[in-house]
C-alpha cells in the first residue's frame, strides 16, 4: 500500500487543504454614484499606473457615500473596473439595498475588519481652525485614492493599536510613533521616524529588495517579502537603536545604522 | 478607571466657570452618573426616553442644585444598549448644542456600541487612563478608534482633539516600580496630559455623598481636577501631586 497514511483504504488522496489567510487589497472608496465621473477619474489613475491595476482584486467601499445616495449601478461599475483590468471582488459598507444589488452582481459583502482606513490628515500640532476645510477629498472628485495609485505614503499622526496602514505600490513613511498592536504594510520600503513598537511588513507583494528603516526598534514583528522575525528573535543589541532590516538571501537581517 | 468621576468633575468645573454645560450618561443599563452627581432621586425621564420621543429634552434634563449652569441627562437603567441609535443620539446632541456651551458625554467601558455612540459626534475627547500597561494599551486603542470611527473621520474633517487624563496616580507605587510614571504614559501614548489625578480617598467619599470631587476643594483630587479644567480652557498650569507626599529627605531621595 502506498496511499497517504491519513487516508483510509477507500478515501482518495486529499486534493486540497482548507485554510484561512489574510490579504491586503486595494479599495476604491466611492464618494458619489455618478458612474461617468468615476469612469473618467479612474481612467486617469489607470493611465498613471497601468501595471498596478492589471489583474488586481479590488474592493469597492461604499462607506463614503452621502446618506441617501441612492442605488449604485453595479453592472456599470463592475464592467468599468473589469475594462481597466481590475477584478472587483466585493464591497464594504453601504446599505442593505446596496448589498442586495451587489450580491446580484456576485460581489462578496465584506466586513470592515481588515484594510482599516487611516484618514489622510496632518499632525494635530497645528491649531485647527474650525469649521475645518476638507483637505484631501474635494467633494467634486468621485474616487478617493485609498490603496489606489500611491507610490509614497506619509503618516504624521501616531499609528495606534488596532490600526493598519498600507502603502500599496510604494513606500510608507511614518513620522510618529507606532504603537504595540499597530500594523504597517508597504509594497516598497517602510521608514519609521519614531519608536516602532508594532508590526512592520515591507515588500508585501514579494519585493525582496524592500527594506525597513527605523529609529527606535521595539517591534513585535518585522517582515520583508514574507520572511519575518518576531520580537523574541530580535537580538537585544539592536533594540532601541536606529536600524535597517533587509533580506540577505533567505535571512532577514537587522543591522545597526 | 475613573471615566464617570472625571465626567462629573469636568462638567461641574466648566459649569462653575459660567459655561452652560450638560453631562450625559451613555452607560445604558448601568447608570451611575446620577449617583455621582447626587441627583438619582430626581430622575423622571432619561436619555432613551428623549431619543424615542417619549419626553422632550427639557423634561429629561435635571438641573444641578449647586450650580445653575449644570444639567444632567441620566441614562436608562432598563433599556438595552441598542436603544442609543446613531440618528437619535445625533438629534439630541444637536438640540442640546443650540443652548449649551459644553456637552460632556460619559462613555461606558470598552469599545462597544455605547462607547462608539459617546465618541461619534465629539469635537474633543478626554481619554481617561490609569498608570498600568493594560489600561494604557486600551487607551491607545481608543485613540485609534477616535481617529478613524468618528463622524469627523468619516467626513474627512479636522480630527477630534485628543486629551489624555491620567487618574488613580500613586507616586509611591510608581517609585516602587508597580505603576507606570507620568513620563512613561506620555511616552507610550505620545500625548500631553490634561491632568494627573492622584489616587485619593476623597473620590470615594465624594461619590458616596453624591458630590463631584471637584467641589471638595480641600482634596488633592479635587484640586487636580480643577487644574485640568483650567488647562482644558487654555490655562498653562504645572502638574501637581506628582511627587510622593513629603515624608522626609530619605523617601524623597528614593522617589527620584
Ligand atoms: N482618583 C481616584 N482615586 C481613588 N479612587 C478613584 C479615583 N478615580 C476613580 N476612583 C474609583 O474607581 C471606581 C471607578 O470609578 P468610575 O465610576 O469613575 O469609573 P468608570 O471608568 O466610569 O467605570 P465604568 O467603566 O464602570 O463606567 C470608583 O469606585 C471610584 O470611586
Ligand atoms: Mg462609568
Amino acid at each position: 500500500m502506498t496511499s497517504h497514511p491519513t487516508a483510509g483504504a477507500d478515501s482518495p488522496k486529499p486534493a486540497f487543504e482548507l485554510k484561512a489567510a489574510t490579504f491586503t487589497l486595494p479599495v476604491i472608496r466611492l464618494l458619489g454614484i455618478d458612474m461617468d465621473a468615476v469612469a473618467d477619474q479612474l481612467g486617469v489613475k489607470v493611465d498613471q499606473a497601468p501595471d498596478f491595476f492589471r489583474n488586481t482584486p479590488v474592493v469597492i467601499d461604499l462607506s463614503g457615500l452621502p446618506p441617501g445616495a441612492g442605488q449604485i449601478e453595479f453592472p456599470l461599475l463592475v464592467g468599468l473596473m473589469r475594462g481597466f483590468g481590475m477584478i472587483p471582488v466585493g464591497i464594504r459598507g453601504g446599505t442593505e439595498e446596496q448589498h442586495a444589488a451587489a450580491e446580484a452582481m456576485e460581489l462578496a459583502i465584506l466586513g470592515d475588519a481588515f484594510v482599516r482606513r487611516t484618514p489622510p490628515r496632518e499632525a494635530a500640532s497645528q491649531p485647527d481652525p474650525r469649521p475645518a476645510p476638507r483637505p484631501a477629498a474635494s467633494p467634486a472628485s468621485a474616487v478617493a485614492e485609498e490603496g489606489v495609485h500611491a507610490s509614497q505614503r506619509l503618516v504624521t499622526r501616531p499609528v495606534r493599536s488596532g490600526q493598519r496602514v498600507y502603502a500599496p505600490g510604494g513606500d510608507l513613511s511614518v513620522v510618529a510613533p507606532v504603537s504595540h498592536g499597530a500594523e504597517l504594510m508597504a509594497d516598497g520600503n517602510i521608514h519609521v521616524y519614531g519608536p516602532l513598537r508594532g508590526r512592520a511588513m515591507a515588500g508585501m507583494k514579494g519585493d525582496i529588495s524592500a527594506r525597513i528603516f527605523c529609529q527606535d526598534l521595539q517591534a513585535e514583528l518585522l517582515s520583508v517579502a514574507g520572511h519575518y522575525r518576531i520580537s523574541e528573535n530580535i537580538p537585544d543589541e539592536v533594540k532601541g537603536v536606529p536600524v535597517q532590516i533587509f533580506l540577505d538571501g533567505d535571512v532577514l537581517r537587522v543591522e545597526k545604522l | 478607571m475613573g471615566k464617570t468621576t472625571t465626567s462629573a468633575a469636568l462638567a461641574m468645573g466648566l459649569a462653575q466657570r459660567g459655561h452652560r454645560t450638560a453631562v450625559i450618561d451613555f452607560d445604558v443599563g448601568l447608570r451611575n452618573l446620577d449617583l455621582i452627581m447626587g441627583c438619582e432621586r430626581r430622575v423622571v425621564y432619561d436619555f432613551v426616553n428623549v431619543i424615542n420621543g417619549e419626553a422632550n429634552i427639557n423634561q429629561a434634563l435635571i438641573r444641578d442644585k449647586r450650580c445653575d449652569a449644570l444639567y444632567v441627562l441620566p441614562a436608562s437603567q432598563t433599556r438595552d444598549k441598542e436603544a442609543l441609535t446613531k440618528d437619535g443620539v445625533g438629534r439630541v446632541l444637536e438640540e442640546l448644542g443650540k443652548t449649551f456651551d459644553y456637552i460632556v458625554c460619559d462613555s461606558p467601558a470598552g469599545i462597544e456600541h455605547g462607547a462608539h455612540m459617546a465618541m461619534y459626534y465629539a469635537d474633543d475627547a478626554v481619554v481617561v487612563t490609569n498608570p498600568e500597561v493594560s489600561s494604557v494599551r486600551d487607551s491607545d486603542r481608543m485613540l485609534g478608534i477616535l481617529s478613524s470611527k468618528s463622524r469627523r473621520a468619516e467626513r474627512n474633517e479636522a480630527p477630534i482633539r485628543e486629551y489624555l487624563l491620567l487618574t488613580r496616580y500613586a507616586p509611591e507605587r510608581v517609585a516602587k516600580g508597580e505603576m507606570l510614571s507620568v513620563n512613561d504614559v506620555r511616552e507610550i501614548l505620545s500625548l500631553d496630559l490634561l491632568g494627573v489625578i492622584p489616587e485619593s480617598k476623597a473620590v470615594l467619599n465624594a461619590s458616596n455623598s453624591g458630590v463631584p470631587v471637584i467641589l471638595d476643594t480641600e482634596s488633592d483630587a479635587g484640586q487636580a481636577y480643577h487644574d485640568a479644567v483650567g488647562r482644558y480652557l487654555g490655562e498653562d498650569l504645572p502638574h501637581r501631586f506628582l511627587e510622593i507626599k513629603k515624608k522626609g529627605f530619605f523617601s524623597r531621595l528614593m522617589g527620584g
